[in-house]
């Protein structure tokens, strides 16, 4: 048993008390605001509150992520002051807030985002039409050669079910079908990108912001139009048809700091660095 | 409990106290020590009600979507986002075997190998360094060695193997394996290393080989506390998440196949519970899931802590 000298003791106590002091004077003086929700905007959204503190100090913003679910599940928990999301809210869930929070949610789009198909580099498929993505993420397709690629089986990457990226694609593309048992489901955009990487045979899906150094495809919007890339113009004519908005969500009206930041994302500092990030700004 | 402090000779400094205030001191650090247990066992009694709690109505079949009877007989799929959510417990239970008896497989023989090597047949100086760095092995965050299976491994094995599915069972298993060795390794190390000598001197009197004497007799000595090594191991694959989260490809597949894909109950606990919605069927399932877990693993280790205790009691006559 260790018993400290009694003249070693008020020099740690007077240790910690400067390390408890050091860790709570910031976080009392400085005003705290949650933002949590999509892994597909964190990136971003984690940039526009680094460079927003920058320009007000004594503003502190803390960034989580954990799918879409998670952060509009804690907006209507109470346990975050905005929810970032890649989807939209569905009716039963602000159904849900109102009763819980006792207010109308606030929907605020505050980028536009292009869903891309990812295909590993060594793949030869350029285009696919949303019917084939259709077919090859219910698993009806099963080999590259039926949608004009090698001879070789399809391996479905995606996310897990807590991802606002997973219902989007799942309702716009899969008209709210199931994924099949093989679809292997995976923590992040990233993981999902550094699977189809390391795999020629892999297909997964993600946003925009995500796809560097991988391929993306053109998507045909019916079996006999031209292909569409998934870059700025497309996603603002909507000529893109995975085309989608993301969000803000807060409960009530957006006031005080919450407020303040969220103007300031959707002005011309903000949209700047939604480019910058790799997603596309608002029109 | 041994004495603290016990009096240092020539430290100059003069006794502070008698005997009797270090006895108040011993009996005081006594009591301290009891209520901190009895607090650990509290908490984990605690925990296991709590999560029993949660999935209390699923197990009274209170909840809408499915029942107890559905999550084990039903269609056998785990689709809990969908329009028609099936929650069946029969793929995540194949993908959990499937991938633990893989790192079984590849685990058991080195941890045994080495094992034997170092209490039977390695230099007694060799010892004190295997062991201790062995032990260290376990010490490793789960996500780094889930990261190294996912970057180097991962690819390794596809290429080596020819293999469809880059993330599979099979390379969640050998990673997992790294995280159940050592496990295995100390509790076989310390019940062969604790065969009495007399076992060996009388083997080896009788005129029997060092590798006679260590299969036929050290071997079938320590054989119970070996069986609890194995069990100890397959709880702890059981219940490890960080890995299989990350190389198993998450795939609910019903297939015994090694090489496609594997859901575990802990990664899909670990994937799903932080967007369920509070209270709902869904929640219920994950915390069901939690309960079964829980059973499984503690189960194990209490079968595999009275099969140790037995072995020792068999060679000393003490628990």
């Amino acid at each position: 048993m260790i018993i400290p000298s009694k003249q070693a003791f008020p020099a740690l106590a007077a240790a910690a008390g400067m390390v408890l002091f050091a860790a709570c004077a910031p976080v009392t003086e400085r005003q705290a605001v949650t933002v949590r929700g999509s892994d597909t905007m964190v990136q971003l959204v984690q940039r526009w509150a680094e460079i927003y503190m920058n320009q007000h100090p004594d503003a502190l913003l803390q960034v989580t992520g954990g799918g879409s679910g998670t952060g509009i599940a804690a907006l209507i928990n109470g346990s975050t002051d905005i929810a970032q999301a890649s989807r939209a809210m569905r009716d039963e869930e602000k159904e849900q807030a109102r009763e819980q929070r006792g207010a109308e949610v606030t929907e605020i789009p505050v980028a536009l985002d292009a869903l891309a198909v990812y295909l590993n580099e060594a793949n030869p498929v350029e285009t696919l039409s949303i019917a084939q993505i259709d077919r090859i993420f219910r698993a009806e397709i099963t080999n590259w050669s039926e949608v004009g690629g090698p001879d070789a089986g399809i391996v479905l990457y995606g996310r897990e079910n807590s991802s606002g990226t997973y219902v989007y694609f799942k309702e716009a593309v899969m008209d709210d079908a199931d994924f099949p048992a093989g679809y292997q489901a995976l923590p992040g955009t990233a993981a999902v990108i550094n699977a189809v990487n390391n795999d020629p045979n892999g297909v997964g899906y993600g946003g925009i912001g995500y796809a560097t150094g991988i391929k993306t495809v053109s998507i045909r919007p019916a079996e006999g139009d031209a292909p569409v890339e998934p870059s700025e113009e497309n996603v603002l004519t909507n000529a893109y048809p995975l085309s989608r908005n993301l969000f803000f969500y807060t409960v009530g009206e957006p006031e005080g700091l919450v407020g303040d930041f969220i103007d300031w994302t959707l002005g011309p500092d903000g949209q700047a660095i939604v480019s910058e990030v790799g997603y596309y700004p608002l029109r | 409990m041994p004495s603290p402090d016990p009096p240092r000779s020539g430290s100059g400094a003069p006794p502070r106290t008698g005997a009797g205030w270090r006895r108040r001191l011993d009996t005081l650090a006594e009591r301290a020590i009891f209520a901190v247990s009895l607090a650990a066992i509290s908490i984990i009694f605690l925990i296991f009600v709590y999560v029993a709690r949660e999935a209390w109505p699923l197990i009274a079949g209170a909840v809408e979507e499915t029942s107890l009877g559905a999550m084990f007989a039903g269609p056998l799929d785990w689709q809990p986002v969908s329009a028609d959510p099936r929650f069946s417990v029969i793929p995540l239970l194949v993908g959990t075997l499937k991938v633990t008896l893989v790192a079984m497989a590849v685990g058991t023989p080195v941890a045994l190998a080495a094992a034997l090597y170092t209490a039977e047949f390695g230099p007694a100086r060799l010892r004190e360094w295997i062991k201790p760095v062995v032990e260290l092995l376990a010490g490793i965050p789960s996500v780094v060695v889930g990261f190294f299976a996912l970057i180097v491994l991962a690819s390794w094995i596809q290429d080596t193997l020819g293999l469809t599915f880059r993330l599979n069972a099979f390379t969640a298993g050998i990673g997992l394996s790294l995280a159940i060795i050592p496990i295995i390794y100390t509790v076989a190390e310390d019940a062969l290393s604790s065969v009495p000598r007399t076992y060996k001197e009388a083997s080896l009197a009788l005129g029997a080989s060092r590798v006679q004497t260590a299969v036929r007799v050290v071997v079938p000595a320590a054989s119970p506390g070996i069986g609890a090594a194995l069990i100890l191991g397959f709880g702890r694959a059981v219940g490890e998440t960080m890995i299989v989260l990350m190389v198993s490809g998450n795939a609910a597949v019903l297939s015994i196949d090694p090489f496609t894909g594997a859901r575990t109950m802990s990664a899909t606990i670990a994937a799903e519970l932080g967007e369920v919605i509070f209270g709902g069927d869904h929640y219920r399932v994950l915390f069901f899931l939690g309960v079964l877990l829980f059973i499984i693993t503690s189960g194990l280790n209490w079968i595999g802590d009275r099969v140790n205790a037995n072995l020792r009691r068999r060679l000393f006559g003490t628990a």
